[in-house]
């Protein structure tokens, strides 16, 4: 989920732009408060060898204070956006911050500081005070924290997979690409307006621990939104096309290669096509899913329900528990959808927005099951939570070792457990969209992400998305609107009777997911493919009063 | 334990005189038509704790520089947190180097002038010098209250800030605000996981946080709570406790755009063009204003570009009053600017909870709402789930606890369909924070669709 509270307070532009697109995200909403700038940024960045010295004087004074572990984490994290509307530019958003957070493990219990002065006096003060609040914090009698093994990587350094960095194109070429490609959306008659965006990220991270790790990653991620507005003639109604192309973690040339400019006038007509589409008659229909859709519904009843964080109760009083827990009745034991269904957390996908090196931990993830041929098999973990499972992972004759899901969003942020990639395999089956449509007699095509609400156990949600196309005996004979299903998550993923085979196999990935207290966003992709789930129960949301 | 107090004090809060010295040190520095520089920061710090037990708890200190320069109506702006002087030079000339290149902006308004502002006192010392011990204390309160009890697991969050925001420019604006917050969110669930309680606090002053309430209301919604059974999804009377009404109500504050409404892409569009202030819209015992010096909310008095934020009236006795404008719209449409709102309070009436409860033949009390999402903006329709204590009424009784539901509901339709209003209250626990006065609501066919297992 993505928590709001932040851009209510940055004020004006941030409401007026979330009024202004509503299926927009609101973290968009707070890059776009910015104020308009450049993407050149003054920020001297730390060479390797300097932030290894601060790095490790944290961490020793750690140490010295009387941690057991500790370790540090120094972000440079660049953000830039650059939002039009129409032919016009709205705001170009640039940030360069760094900074030192480090984190001390003192007789079993965690302390955390943060600060940006990035002198030797700084981050020791700030190693101090993180020592400071672990010995506050020390309940007495309380099971202390205890880490999985993990071996110690010294002096690497990883890189995502980019080829053009998007740090390193001018203005112009941003503004210039989202202006055609508004141009292009505008030609489909009954197009008012577009909405168009572009998002980067850029983190280079250094982080060291006690175990003798020292590593140095470059992370680049990209996005562009847009969402184009067609408004009836009389006023009385209006329909949005929108989330046409999914982020990832990529450099500027994978935003090309989307071709925004060659696809918009097709978007702009299914917007267009909305305000006339039959509006949908509630039922228990077929449905036949987008990966471009199905990777939302993935994210919110797959993967968060499987964080062992959630599953333990350590986000009780936020985003909520799992209904996968308790760990002992469901480890081996949920089928949690057909034996077709495999489940894998990852974070080396080229591409992937959680694709990482090493996590926030120190440890180089691995690729892991989570659902093995229908039955659920694993949780995501870090260091600390890896231990919690070490009754399973003996019976399965594995080591007691962490998945590599630790992540902080900046130097500013304590680390904990995030979602790796989260992906639904290929069947056997080499099969696509189409052919799943010609195999269904009554259904209903989903394309996109929309709307989208679960509870706080991950049993009951509703999914809108983008576009939504009636299927009668295995032909597409219309669109439909104002579509919504609901559904309770064991029941549905066991519903699952056909999936796509490898040639369809592609990513959706969200830019903004929150979590935890302060709430933090990550980036997460999810590989899918189309998929057919039976008799699911639809509503029709074009409620007037 | 006694931890020293100021141990780390890197980033305090800017005085007033401190935040115009540094903006003139950098706006003397352009070369630019125009320069706008807001500086913002302070200390952050938290605990965090579930399954009785402490689990993170961290302190941060940041300060934010941002600087944007314009030329006619081309701007760029850069953001740094490195305030050498050095740095901030390199981020001036950055900002004109960029500003140079930006394509011109049509609606970019002129700088601002000096400005009248009101003194929010939201800064409030004792908040400002709570340390790790006190909030290890406070949050000790929930966790030795659950484990007395023997059968309950408490996870809550305790959140403390200070901090100063200020900007200006060449023409003489200066605005400079400082502000303290506390917000203390509890959850408690029942061992055996079939009840969850909730309760939260919030206010800028430390001292109007109260521990031992937010526990004792947790604990007695998680008992309370405690094996629910399931009643058929449906149109229901429903009691909204404040949390509740917050939850939906609010969101409408980010429909209140004026342009969007203008332009017929708003449910405050009027069919055939325009919008529809002054129509009645709602019950006529709705009020919904903003208000920065109201002491219950005490939000900022400008918004980023040093727009006086002031009283609003949105919606008075049901008819919608106003709309926000940005200073282009406002420019635009001849009408007054009013940016966007910083808080939200709804005048209340002198309901209390148990008179709706009393006079309820067959309804359902809800806690809270989670995860609302918006589902049709036409209508500002939204759904989403109760969460962490639902209960049935019957006969003027809470009779028995039942499944969370989940609903289809728009603000706009609650607001016509009300049965009782009760008295404002703060809230703590929003799904999109800021400062929020709300009472709670006995609303009629409220529109729930289906049934959540989850607890």
């Amino acid at each position: 989920m993505t928590s709001r509270r932040d851009f209510l307070r940055t004020g004006a532009l941030a409401a007026g732009a979330l009024a202004a697109r509503p299926v927009f995200d609101s973290a968009e909403a707070l890059a776009l408060s910015l104020p308009p700038s450049g993407t050149v940024v003054p920020v001297e960045p730390l060479a390797q060898a300097q932030a290894k010295e601060l790095l490790l004087a944290a961490i020793d004074a750690a140490k010295a204070g009387g941690a057991s572990f500790a370790d540090a984490r120094i972000n440079r994290a660049r953000n830039n956006s650059v939002a039009t509307r129409e032919q016009q530019i709205v705001g170009v958003g640039d940030s360069d911050t760094q900074g030192l957070g480090v984190r001390a493990l003192v007789d079993g219990t965690w302390g955390f500081a943060a600060t940006r002065e990035l002198t030797r006096d700084g981050v020791t003060r700030a190693a101090r005070e993180a020592v400071a609040i672990a010995k506050a914090n020390k309940i007495p009698g309380a099971p202390p924290v205890v880490l999985a093994p993990a071996p110690a990587y010294t002096d690497v350094t990883w890189k995502s997979a980019y080829t053009t960095d998007p740090f390193e194109i001018p203005i112009e070429q941003k503004v210039d690409l989202l202006l055609k490609a508004n141009a292009e959306a505008m030609k489909a008659t009954g197009v008012r307006f577009v909405n168009s965006a572009m998002f980067f990220v850029k983190e280079e991270k250094h982080y060291a621990n006690t175990d003798g790790s020292v590593i140095s990653q470059t992370l680049i991620r990209s996005w562009l939104p847009m969402n184009i507005t067609a408004v009836s003639a009389d006023m009385s109604d209006f329909q949005t096309r929108g989330n046409v192309i999914q982020p990832a973690g990529r450099g500027f040339e994978y935003l090309l290669l989307q071709d925004p400019v060659g696809n918009a006038r097709k978007w702009g007509e299914e917007a267009v096509e909305k305000l006339k589409a039959k509006p949908v008659e509630v039922g228990r229909y077929d449905l036949v899913l987008h990966p471009s859709h199905l990777w939302l519904t993935i994210h919110e009843s797959i993967a968060h329900p499987t964080e062992l964080d959630r599953a333990m109760g350590y986000e009780a009083n936020y985003a909520g528990t799992s209904f996968v827990a308790p760990p002992r009745e469901k480890l081996g034991k949920l089928k949690y959808g057909p034996a077709m269904m495999n489940v894998i957390g990852d974070r080396d996908q080229e591409g992937g927005c959680s694709t990482v090196g090493y996590d926030d931990d120190g440890v180089k993830p691995e690729r892991f099951h989570i659902i093995k041929d229908g039955i659920f098999v694993d949780y995501q973990t870090t260091r600390e939570q890896a231990p919690f499972l070490d009754w399973w992972y003996a019976s399965q004759n594995k080591p007691v070792q962490s998945h590599g899901c630790s992540y902080a969003q900046t130097w500013q942020h304590v680390q904990f457990q995030r979602m790796p990639n989260v992906s639904l395999l290929p069947g056997e089956r080499d099969i696509g969209w189409d052919d799943i449509i010609a195999a269904t007699d009554r259904g209903i095509a989903i394309i996109g992400d929309g709307s989208f609400s679960i509870d706080q156990q991950r049993y009951n949600a509703q999914f809108g998305g983008q576009v939504f196309y009636e299927i009668r005996g295995g032909k597409i004979v219309g669109m439909l609107k104002d579509v919504a299903y609901q559904m309770r998550t064991p029941d549905f993923w066991n519903s699952m009777d056909m999936i796509g085979g490898r040639k369809s196999y592609e990513p959706g990935a969200s830019f903004f997911d929150g979590k935890g207290q302060p709430s933090q966003v990550n980036a997460v992709s999810h590989w899918s493919v189309p998929s057919r789930f039976r008799n699911v129960n639809v509503i029709n949301t074009g409620r007037k009063s | 334990m006694s931890a020293p107090r100021r141990l780390f004090a890197a980033d305090g809060v800017l005085t007033r005189a401190e935040a115009q010295s540094l903006i003139e040190r950098v706006v003397k520095l352009s070369q630019a038509d125009e320069i706008q520089v807001n500086v913002g920061g302070g200390m952050q710090t938290n605990v965090r704790f579930a399954d009785n037990r402490m689990s993170t708890a961290g302190s941060v200190s940041n300060f934010v520089v941002t600087i944007q320069s314009s030329y006619g109506k081309r701007s760029a702006a850069v953001q740094v947190n490195d305030t050498s002087d050095a740095a901030l030079e390199a981020a001036v000339r950055q900002s004109e180097a960029l500003a140079r290149l930006a394509p011109e902006n049509p609606e970019s308004m002129p700088a601002l002038g000096a400005q009248q502002y009101q003194e929010v006192p939201a800064y409030f010392e004792r908040t400002a010098g709570v340390s790790a011990a006190d909030r290890a204390a406070a949050a000790r309160v929930a966790i030795d209250a659950a484990k007395k009890a023997g059968d309950l697991q408490a996870a809550g969050y305790i959140q403390v800030g200070a901090g100063a925001s200020a900007l200006g420019n060449k023409r003489g604006l200066f605005a400079y605000h400082r502000s303290t917050s506390a917000n203390y969110t509890l959850t408690v669930r029942t061992s055996d996981g079939t009840g969850s309680g909730w309760a939260g606090a919030d206010h800028p002053d430390w001292s109007q946080i109260d521990p031992a309430e937010v526990a004792e209301t947790a604990i007695r919604k998680a008992q309370l709570s405690r094996n629910p059974s399931a009643v058929e999804p449906g149109r229901y009377t429903v009691i909204l406790e404040p949390q509740a009404v917050g939850d939906l109500v609010q969101l409408m504050g980010f429909a209140i755009d004026a342009r969007s409404a203008d332009e017929g892409r708003s449910a405050f569009s009027k069919a055939g063009g325009g919008n529809k202030i002054g129509e009645k819209i709602v019950d006529e015992r709705v009020t919904i204003i903003s208000d920065p010096m109201d002491p219950d909310l005490l939000a900022a008095p400008f918004d980023g570009q040093g727009l006086p934020i002031g009283r609003q009236v949105w919606i008075e006795n049901g008819v919608l009053k106003n709309l926000a404008y940005s200073r282009f719209w406002a420019e635009r449409k001849n009408a007054q600017p009013t940016g966007f709102p910083s808080s939200m309070k709804m005048l209340g009436g002198d309901a209390s909870l148990e008179q709706m409860i009393a006079s309820t033949q067959r309804g359902i009390l809800v806690t809270r709402l989670w995860y609302l999402r918006q589902v049709d903006p036409r209508t500002i329709l939204y759904t989403g789930l109760t969460r962490d204590g639902t209960f049935l009424v019957e006969n003027g009784k809470i009779s028995r606890s039942i499944r969370n539901l989940r609903f289809n509901e728009s603000p706009l339709f609650i607001l016509n369909n009300l049965e009782m209003v009760g008295r404002p209250q703060r809230l703590a626990g929003t799904e999109a924070g800021g400062n929020v006065v709300l009472p709670a609501l006995k609303v009629r066919d409220f529109n729930f669709t289906s049934l959540s297992d989850a607890v």
